[in-house]
């Protein structure tokens, strides 16, 4: 017995291990015990269930989602600080190879598709409804569902540290590395997995979003009078629509591979691991615009609030949108240029990619119009937005030199191509997600962040910033590689990889701030009493905040692009306010526990699957079958507003 | 505006409840007259794009894999003429057994509705059926799908298709059940068209399966 037991506990509890696995287990544990305990003391555990997760309510999956980006930022950043102080000197012996693998595919993987797709998730789903006059999405439950399974996929995905071991086969996984031959072990399942079960939610919201900002909008909201955040979603839906399925097949191919003994990408038996490469990067560089596009559209709202300016070129900042969602599916080689495709292809994708930095470029000179001659406030998205803009230009610009195809055989899988895209990740996605972030958080929770907490936050994060990246740029002309755990000292790559780890440590501590500020705030932020703290322009600042559950009292009708800043200037504001006469009962969807259960159910099968164990894995999608079904006979799934709980809500923000 | 409001349960047209861009709605087919219904069709086409390119994943990568047969079994030695005719004959078939079924359910005939519905699932088992038994045969002939990159991509594609066809029979027969219990309302109506939509699709995914592995498999 207790021999099964310590046969347990080394091998899938990995405790021969070490302190830094107990420790990992012991910390798990407590929070666990910890929230359990807060929850049962409190006595929220109905709240719990009633209020959030079975909630269909956008503004709510919305603030979920940014939780859980916030959270994995914090794992994945975490990850980074343990790399670069591995890093930090030559020789150094702080992990070894195999955890330094782990923990570079953990990294990248929770990054992108646990970090930036769940924050523009969050946006997506605060912003986008209340910006075209909507009161939910097109599909409320098929939005709960999506979080769910991103929730859960992630938690798959996270599981694996503590029980049988990380992936370690990098984030883009190629076979034959990543095939079971020589990635024995649950990993790289677990990857495959995780990643498989968020993406399919990611291509609901992808179908979601695109169905809710076509059909949902408010009278008069014409195509061209939507808001660029809007637009910006709209395209990055159109791209995930065409862009995930090519990531599903990948990991489903490689999952049978792994799991069933086929021969689509193995060295053996006529398996092609380059289709694999295809196929994953014809998802993958979509993907990075994806991710972009959203924080494009956040900046694009920010610059002309902050700016009191209309934007610049809203038609060429509409096309430039549109062309890069295009240009954007025909670069995907320039990931490897160096597996020998041949110059025509290879030039043929070169050109390509250098192509997308012109709409790129068109979006830049755009906002810096828009700011000429404003009345620029620097608050805290301000902020971020102009540190975006020289940021984004170096990664831009880095990137033509990558695409630079026989230039890119000096450059490729060094670290020029590290510092390059985390300048475009972070200068682009984390700058625009947390923009984002300061710039509707009143409107989803009724207070500011804390300036001044927020200021510090930004001037280490970006000071940070250039000091951990643009050595990197050195140290790839120097000969170093990506992907290494060690190396000598002789080669004079110490110095700045030293500098490139304080770098990170500042960017460390810039999170940490934002953690205090967020904390600070929730007691002492100044709360916003108006429903319109920055003096916005789009419609969602027309209504108070925190928006009620059904959005609009009444719907707006829409007679011009910034709506609100409009009416503000003809002093026309109460157009916008709901009249007593006008209400009528409001239809909303009723909660409901089976998206969650639905997530519930992939995690079992998922985990059945990473282990090959074939009662989880069947139960699981037993369990998916009969939520489904279930969904299926329900006719009775909305409920009606009555006029006076409407009428009471208004008189109670002052709107009636 | 009437954008949100509306009443999922309800017979189609509500006079009161027209917003201007239903005033034609008289004319609309039933599953398309009640706003609500007509997002989820729209949402359900973008579904069919997505699903669309997984199979054109599917068969980009079975294309690439097609002559590496690792000197196991190829195209030509395993497709058998007769048997994928006639799934293709069936499956055919049952699509327009099924296009009978909206139809009938556009009359407002429920009765027929529920029989076409009985038709078309019925020809889908037989398909399977019939996909399943070649399958079989091709197994025991040593032609598994862990034998060669090849058959690993035969099997998937096809394979996927015939799971999607699976699925496709237990959701039409969901909606069946729905069908004779309501009778023809917005819901259900916007729930024999999608179900049908779905079906036409894979029938659809079929002919090119039919023409790029089945046909090009057998003369080159
Ligand atoms: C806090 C700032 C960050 C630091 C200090 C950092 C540091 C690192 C380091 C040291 C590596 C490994 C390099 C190697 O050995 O090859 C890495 C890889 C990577 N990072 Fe970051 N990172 C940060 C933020 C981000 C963000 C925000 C993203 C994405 C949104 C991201 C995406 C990636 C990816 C995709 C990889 C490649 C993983 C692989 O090689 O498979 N990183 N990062
Ligand atoms: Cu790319």
């Amino acid at each position: 017995m207790l021999e099964a037991l310590r046969n347990f506990a080394d091998t899938y509890l990995m405790w021969h291990e070490g302190p830094l696995i107990w420790g990992s287990d012991a910390l798990i544990l407590l929070t666990v015990i910890g929230i359990v305990a807060v929850l049962t003391y409190f006595k929220k555990w109905g709240w719990l269930w009633r209020e959030w997760l079975t909630t269909v309510d956008h503004k709510k999956i919305g603030i979920m989602y940014m939780i859980a980006a916030l959270l994995m930022l914090f794992r994945g950043g975490v990850d980074a600080e343990l790399m670069r102080t591995q890093l930090a000197f030559p020789g150094n012996h702080f992990l070894d190879a195999e955890h330094y693998n782990q923990i570079f595919t953990t990294h990248g993987t929770i990054m992108i598709l646990f970090m930036a797709m769940p924050f523009i998730f969050a946006l997506f789903n605060i912003v986008v409804p209340l910006q075209i006059g909507a009161r939910d999405v097109a599909f409320p439950f098929l939005n709960a569902v999506s979080f769910w399974l991103f929730f859960f996929g992630a938690l798959l995905f996270n599981i694996s540290f503590v029980f049988g071991g990380s992936p370690d086969a990098g984030w883009v996984s190629y076979p034959p590395l990543s095939e079971l031959e020589f990635d024995p072990g649950p990993g790289e399942n677990y990857y495959l997995l995780g990643i498989q079960i968020s993406g399919i939610g990611s291509i609901a919201t992808g179908i979601n979003f695109l169905a809710t900002i076509l059909k949902m909008r408010a009278p008069g909201m014409t195509l061209m009078r939507m808001p660029l955040f809007t637009w910006s979603v709209l395209a990055a839906s159109i791209m995930i629509i065409f862009a995930f399925p090519a990531l599903t097949v990948a990991l489903a191919l490689l999952l049978l591979d792994r799991i069933a003994g086929t021969h689509f990408f193995t060295m053996l038996h006529g398996g092609n691991p380059t289709m694999f490469v295809n196929l994953f990067w014809i998802w993958g560089h979509p993907e990075v615009y994806i991710v972009v596009l959203p924080a494009f559209g956040a900046f694009s709202e920010i610059v002309a609030t902050f700016s009191r300016k209309r934007i610049f070129g809203y038609g060429s900042m509409v096309s430039s949108l549109m062309l890069i969602s295009i240009i954007s599916y025909f670069v995907w080689v320039h990931h490897f240029f160096t597996m020998g495709a041949g110059p025509d292809v290879n030039t043929f994708f070169a050109i390509a990619s250098m192509a997308v930095a012109i709409p790129t470029g068109v979006k830049v000179f755009n906002w810096l119009f828009t700011m000429f001659q404003g009345r620029i406030r620097l608050s805290l998205p301000m902020l971020w937005a102009i540190a975006f803009v020289p940021c984004f230009a170096i990664g831009g610009a880095t990137g033509v030199m990558l695409a630079v195809a026989p230039a890119d055989y000096q450059y490729h899988n060094s670290y020029f191509l590290i510092a390059h895209f985390h300048q475009t990740l972070i200068g682009g996605v984390v700058f625009g997600m947390l923009a984002g972030m300061y710039y509707w958080w009143p409107k989803m929770f009724g207070f500011k962040l804390d300036e001044r907490l927020g200021r510090w936050a930004f001037w280490f994060f970006n000071a940070g910033f250039y000091v951990c990246f643009m050595p990197q740029y050195a140290l790839g002309f120097m000969g170093m590689q990506r992907r290494m755990y060690v190396y000598p000292a002789d080669l004079g790559w110490g110095p700045l990889n030293l500098v490139s780890t304080i770098g990170a440590y500042l960017m460390g501590i810039g999170f940490l701030f934002i953690v205090a500020q967020v904390v600070y705030s929730i007691r002492h932020g100044e709360r916003d009493l108006t429903g319109d703290p920055w003096d916005g322009r789009t419609l969602e600042w027309s209504l108070p905040s925190p928006v009620p559950h059904y959005n609009f009292a009444a719907i707006p009708t829409v007679t011009d692009r910034d709506m609100w800043w409009v009416l503000k200037n003809e002093g026309r504001t109460e157009d916008l306010q709901p009249k007593s006469a006008d209400l009528k009962p409001i239809h909303m969807p009723k909660n409901s526990g089976a998206p969650f259960l639905i997530g519930v159910s992939f995690f079992v099968a998922g985990f059945g699957f990473v282990f090959n164990w074939w009662l989880p894995a069947v139960a699981g999608l037993c369990g998916v079958a009969a939520c489904l079904a279930w969904r299926s006979f329900q006719y009775d799934d909305e409920y009606s507003v009555p006029v006076e709980e409407v009428m009471a809500t208004e008189i109670s923000l002052g709107r009636l | 505006m009437a954008v949100i409001e509306r009443e999922l349960t309800q017979p189609a047209q509500h006079p009161e409840r027209e917003s201007p861009s239903h005033h034609e709605s008289g004319h609309l087919p039933p599953e398309y007259r009640d706003h609500h219904q007509s997002v989820r069709i729209f949402g359900f086409w973008l579904f069919l794009a997505t699903d669309m390119l997984l199979f054109a994943c599917l068969f980009a990568t079975y294309l690439v894999l097609k002559t590496h047969t690792d000197g196991g079994p190829a195209a030509r030695d395993l497709f058998d003429v007769p048997g994928f005719s006639a799934e293709t004959l069936i499956l055919l078939t049952s699509s327009f057994t099924g296009g009978l079924a909206t139809l009938a359910m556009r009359r407002g005939h429920q009765k027929q509705v529920l029989g076409w519905l009985v038709a078309t699932m019925a020809l889908g088992l037989c398909f399977l059926g019939l996909e399943v038994k070649e399958f079989a045969t091709d197994v025991s002939a040593g032609a598994t799908m862990q034998r060669s990159a090849f058959l690993s991509a035969f099997f998937t594609l096809v394979g996927t298709h015939g799971a999607h066809v699976s699925y496709g029979i237990l959701w039409m027969f969901m909606v069946l059940l729905q069908v004779a219990r309501r009778g023809i309302t917005a819901v259900t109506a916007r729930k024999v068209f999608i179900v049908n939509l779905y079906w036409h699709f894979l029938d659809v995914v079929w002919v090119f399966i039919f023409t790029v592995v089945y046909l090009f498999g057998v003369v080159m």
